[in-house]
Formats: C-alpha cells, sequence, structure tokens
C-alpha cells in the first residue's frame, strides 16, 4: 500500500491528464486500477497529506502581476495571535513562522499578498497593519521582480516519503 | 529555462492530455481574453474539484456544458500559460521536507546565480525580490538531509552564503488564489 501511495504520489505530483478518465490514465501509469487510484488521493486529502486539489491557476498570468511576501518581527510569545489577526484577511494567501537569523534576518512571521499592481497590494498591506492592529511592528516588504521558476512541488519517492505515508 | 527571453509557443501534449507540455509565460493581461466560463472554472476548481472518475464530466455538469468543451478549454488555458496543472498541493512537511531560501546576489550576478538555482529539480520556486536578499527560493526533497545537500551544493558553487528558513509553523490553510471575489 505504501509504494503505491508513493507511486501515486509521484504520477500526480506534476497534475493529472486532461482526458475524460485522467485517474484510470495514473492507475496505468502505476499498474493499479482507477479506483484504487481514487481512493488513495482521497485519503490523501482526508490525511491532509494534499492540502488542496483542483486547478493551480499562474497568478502573474492572469493579472495579479504584484505579488509581496511581508515579514514581520513577532514577540516570540504574540506570534500565534498575529498570526490569526493577519490570516483573517483574505488578501493574506499563506502565513507561515519560521526562524530569524540574526543579525541578517530579524523576522520571524511571512505572508503573501497578491494584487493587480503595486499600489493595491500597497494599499491591502496598509489596511491589513492597520485591522491586525500591529501597525508598531518592525516589518519588511519584499516585492517580487522576477519569477525564474514556478512548478509544483516535487518528491522523489524515498524511505522518508514511505514513512510520511505509513504514518499517516 | 526560459533564460534567453523568447517566449516559445507553447505545443500541445505530445502525450494524452498533454501532460508533458509546461508552457512558457504568457507576458500578458488576461483580463482581457477570459471569458464568464473561463472565470468559473478557474475559480470554483481550485478547491472543489471533483475526484471522481469522470472529473471533467462533473463539472461540465456544474458549469451547464459538455465534458469535452471543459477539457478542451483547459487544454487551452494550459497552453497559454493561465493554468499550471490541475492535481495536488501537497502540505509541508507532510510528505518529504522542504526549506524556504534566501541570497544576497550581487546584481550582476542575478540571472547566472538565479539559473544556476532553478537548474536544481529540487528547487520549484524561485524569485528575485526587492531586498538585500534578492533572491528566494523553495528547495523540496525527500528528506531534509537532500534538502540541505540542495543548500550546500548552491553554496558551495557560486561562493555566496545561502540563508535557511525552514517552516516552523503553518497559520493559514491556502484555500487556493480567490481571482474574481464574488
Amino acid at each position: 500500500m505504501a509504494d503505491l501511495t508513493q507511486a501515486v504520489i509521484h504520477a500526480i505530483q506534476d497534475g493529472i491528464p486532461l482526458t475524460p478518465r485522467p485517474f484510470a490514465l495514473v492507475a496505468d501509469d502505476v499498474g493499479s486500477d482507477e479506483q484504487t487510484v481514487l481512493t488513495i488521493v482521497r485519503d490523501l486529502q482526508t490525511r491532509g497529506v494534499i492540502k488542496r486539489f483542483g486547478v493551480v491557476v499562474r497568478h502573474r498570468e492572469l493579472g495579479f502581476r504584484a505579488n509581496a511576501m511581508v515579514v514581520w518581527d513577532v514577540p516570540d510569545e504574540s506570534v500565534c495571535m498575529t498570526a490569526k489577526r493577519l490570516t483573517e484577511d483574505p488578501a493574506v494567501t499563506l502565513c507561515y513562522r519560521r526562524p530569524r537569523r540574526l543579525p541578517n534576518w530579524p523576522y520571524n512571521l511571512f505572508c503573501m499578498v497578491h494584487g493587480q499592481d503595486r499600489g493595491s497590494v500597497q494599499e491591502k498591506i496598509a489596511a491589513l497593519r492597520h485591522a491586525a492592529g500591529i501597525h508598531e511592528l518592525p516589518f519588511s516588504i519584499l516585492f517580487s521582480r522576477r519569477r525564474f521558476k514556478q512548478r509544483g512541488a516535487r518528491y522523489t519517492p524515498s524511505a522518508a516519503v514511505t514513512k510520511a505515508c505509513t504514518d499517516g | 529555462m526560459a533564460a534567453g527571453g523568447t517566449s516559445i509557443p507553447a505545443t500541445p501534449g505530445a502525450l494524452p492530455g498533454g501532460k508533458s507540455a509546461r508552457p512558457r509565460t504568457a507576458d500578458f493581461s488576461a483580463s482581457a481574453t477570459l471569458t464568464e466560463f473561463d472565470r468559473r472554472l478557474l475559480d470554483d476548481f481550485q478547491r472543489d474539484f471533483p475526484v471522481c472518475a469522470r472529473p471533467y464530466e462533473a463539472i461540465a455538469e456544474r458549469l451547464g456544458c459538455d465534458e469535452a468543451t471543459v477539457i478542451e478549454r483547459l487544454q487551452q488555458l494550459d497552453a497559454e500559460g493561465y493554468v499550471s496543472r490541475v492535481g495536488p498541493v501537497f502540505r509541508p512537511k507532510r510528505l518529504g521536507a522542504s526549506t524556504l531560501a534566501a541570497m544576497a546576489v550581487p546584481a550582476e550576478r542575478l540571472q547566472e546565480v538565479a539559473d544556476l538555482v532553478s537548474n536544481y529539480s529540487e528547487v520549484n520556486h524561485n524569485y528575485e525580490r526587492e531586498h538585500a536578499f534578492n533572491l528566494w527560493f523553495v528547495v523540496t526533497a525527500s528528506d531534509e538531509r537532500a534538502v540541505s545537500e540542495v543548500l550546500t551544493d548552491v553554496q558551495r558553487r557560486t561562493g555566496l552564503a545561502v540563508m535557511d528558513l525552514p517552516l516552523a509553523e503553518e497559520f493559514h490553510i491556502d484555500l487556493g488564489f480567490r481571482l474574481w471575489p464574488t
């Protein structure tokens, strides 16, 4: 089962085919049958290994040309509360805590804000700082310039993947 | 790599379903060319995608058209670069290991270093950002050792420091990217 789950993950990580029965083709790929593949994919969704399954869009091509990574230096004890406030705003699409790397990098809370242009992203961030009541916290806005690469993550099947799949 | 800056016309897939043909960046605004049908196709199925034997038929039923229309349009949107893929987004840390890495690259070396970084199959996102740390990329691999080997290798090959910022906690569930607020 674990091997088959790995194989399915490997087969779908770059996307499923745009054909009437995509999971049947995936099944052919991994030497299984359509129903088993569907069960595996649904199980990965239920367990949260797959957090979302569906159409993955390229926001730049769709006119959302500005995207900013906004980073904050939040006292460790209030990271959760600050993150909760930030994520209530629909403008925030991702919010992560990451380690500081002093002295070069004092920021420990990261979020992404997208918009049609730079001005609208700046407005959203200003509103966010106000609404989230965190206007006094040190922060930095890192607008994206060039995109050199964007695609789905690839997980090469290995013992580690097997472990993640069997741990449930 | 699209290093030359030349747009290569997307070729419809050589394999059934067009999976093999990853489009190059289409560098123009989409708003004028997308129909209401496209908007529903792109907005409504980022998350509520029917994982069933005939998913495109199920989508067609919801959109009031036929399966072939859904498939053809998704193929076009894929070829035009609006759609990256139809498939899974994995939750970080549940499967393998990943990290966000940043580098402060001298401006005159940025393209060269960015190309070197993009060439690793473990790198899935790679962006220039406006900051002293001007190159940001995500490394994903089967385990933490494989991730750290990539960072070490980039450091060795470029002679530049790589800042490793692994995920400590995720606060937001990615519900997709809403294009047109409803």
